[in-house]
């Protein structure tokens, strides 16, 4: 194992992963969520079934894929299926637990914007696009959103909605339809924000460890709300850092 | 019309025995001269697998133009497709290069008008998946849970309707029918069956959305063995058949050929620049010759 010192990105995945010791089934991306959940399967849910967006259902990879459809994920699945199958019989009826998502910014009742930074017309930016999020978000059990902790991330208010995190707050998802609970939380590589059970507004509820609370405030677009009781997430466990390094290492 | 009639008269130069209910296998050069004309809405699709890109290669070498470019995930082929002003619009759900980050060249289309402004319809997932099934099934529309409370309503084409039957709100998106669809599979035989296995994506309704169909093969087998999990595709709703072999890289034939990640990242520096670009269409693409 590298003795190297913990990184930020490093205790962000470890976080992401115990987030998944009692999921059955999580869909994800590649990156980080993808690393996370290979990670959980290996070290505290072997049951758990990964969902790619590629229509690999409780695939098994030994590498962390670069892509949704590497080729171990096809080979490793219990099965493959369709991109409409994967949408209209797993997603949008609900029988994916978690959803896990990325974006390029995420607003303070966790909705989402990977779209365009900048206007839509005649954009600074253009980012890739709504993919699979917006069914993803609504359909899934919960949602549980990785992203970078800074100002240019976690804004004021999006360039554009991608995807409905929580709406306008309370009320909003049951006015919608929409059947999953939405984000649960939004794990970065300062802490991890939750949604305030009444108003659904999102709220600092941990931090890793050796973050001040006051870093993470200042490194969020708007005024972060704090929860009573900030806990301190238990840093990486010998094990599980070398088991992340080792399977980053393959 | 389709497979054999059809292949008669598009080919009806060729000297070859004709049999109806097959498609014809033909080399790549000609079946797309004959099947994608300029100003077509073409779909080359392949979701991270199969991915036609010698079909779309081709393409860029007769210098087709003014295109409507349908894919749910265009990646590295479109971006050269944009990237060399063959596209004149795009309807897409997910613009990237997997794993990697930016399609810089269909960014610079729509951030600068480089090498061309292109006109952009795009939809998310699911929408698509629903555009393309509800083309397959010759039905003008599709229906879903989706789009609701995103910024997509306002710059795509979706309309809510209610269930008569629950009274719930429902997404509905206009059927997708492409001119034509191409797509790359594993293996054919000689009347132009096709078999394709592994991630299968949306292949299957887009062939059956389009109006003409091209497939490029890996292989040609005297025989096609089925297989479990298996998509196959009867050569009577298709065309032309090209054999491609290594047709889908640096995507992948499952079984056949390796995704070439390798390739996927360094096509970040390759298409960052415009004239690195250019260069590696001159070389890589306008410089060789079709297979087979």
């Amino acid at each position: 194992m590298s003795t190297a010192a913990l990184s930020a990105a490093e205790a962000q995945t470890v976080t992401a992963a115990r987030r998944l010791a009692r999921a059955r089934s999580v869909f994800i991306g590649v990156g980080r969520p993808s690393t996370a959940a290979i990670l959980a399967r290996a070290l505290y849910n072997p049951r758990l079934v990964l969902v790619y967006e590629s229509g690999t259902i409780g695939a098994k990879p030994f590498h962390i894929p670069l892509s949704i459809g590497d080729g171990e994920l096809a080979h490793t699945s219990d099965l493959i299926v369709s991109v409409p199958e994967m949408f209209n019989y797993w997603i949008t009826p609900g029988r994916i637990d978690v959803g896990c998502l990325g974006a390029a910014q995420v607003d303070r009742f966790a909705n989402l914007n990977s779209t365009v930074i900048g206007d839509y017309a005649r954009p600074k930016t253009r980012l890739p696009g709504a993919g699979g999020a917006p069914e993803i978000a609504a359909g899934c059990g919960e949602v549980v959103v990785i992203v970078a902790h800074d100002r240019r991330t976690l804004v004021q208010r999006l360039d554009f909605v991608t995807t409905v995190g929580h709406g306008d707050g309370a009320g909003a998802r049951e006015r919608l339809g929409f059947r999953g609970a939405g984000p649960t939380a939004v794990i970065t590589e300062l802490g991890v924000l939750e949604p305030d059970p009444q108003t659904r507004e999102l709220r600092l509820t941990s931090v890793h460890h050796g973050v001040e609370v006051g870093d993470a405030v200042a490194a969020t677009g708007w005024e972060l709300r704090v929860a009573e009781h900030v806990e301190v997430i238990e840093p990486p466990s010998v094990d599980e850092l070398a088991a992340l390094r080792e399977l980053s290492s393959r | 019309m389709r497979g054999g009639a059809r292949i008669r008269r598009l080919f009806g130069g060729r000297a070859c025995v004709l049999i109806a209910n097959m498609a014809e296998i033909v080399p790549l050069r000609e079946a797309v001269a004959e099947l994608v004309r300029d100003g077509d809405a073409v779909a080359l699709e392949g979701f991270t697998h199969l991915i036609p890109f010698a079909a779309g290669h081709e393409l860029i070498r007769q210098g087709r133009s003014e295109l409507e470019l349908i894919r749910m995930t265009p990646d590295i082929l479109y971006d050269q497709l944009i990237g060399v002003g063959a596209c004149r619009r795009l309807v897409f759900s997910y613009g990237g290069n997997p794993g990697v980050g930016s399609l810089h060249r269909f960014r610079d289309a729509i951030e600068n008008g480089w090498p061309r402004a292109i006109e952009i319809e795009e939809h998310s997932h699911a929408g698509m998946a629903n555009r393309y099934a509800a083309g397959a099934a010759h039905l003008p529309c599709g229906l879903l849970r989706g789009y609701r409370g995103t910024d997509l309503v306002a710059h795509t084409r979706v309309a809510f309707i209610q269930c008569p039957f629950t009274g719930e709100e429902l997404a509905v998106v206009p059927a997708l029918a492409p001119d034509v669809t191409v797509i790359h599979a594993q293996e054919a035989d000689r009347d132009g069956n096709v078999q394709l296995w592994g991630i299968p994506g949306v292949q299957k309704e887009a062939v059956l959305a389009a109006d003409r169909v091209l497939v490029t093969v890996e292989r040609i087998v005297d025989r096609i063995e089925p297989r479990p999990g298996g998509v196959l595709i009867p050569g009577w709703v298709i065309d032309a058949v090209a054999l491609a072999p290594g047709g889908s890289q640096p995507s992948y034939s499952l079984d056949i050929t390796e995704r070439d990640n390798d390739f996927y990242m360094r096509w970040d520096a390759i298409s960052r620049d415009r004239d690195a670009f250019t260069s590696w269409i001159d070389t890589h693409v306008r410089g060789k010759t079709a297979v087979a």
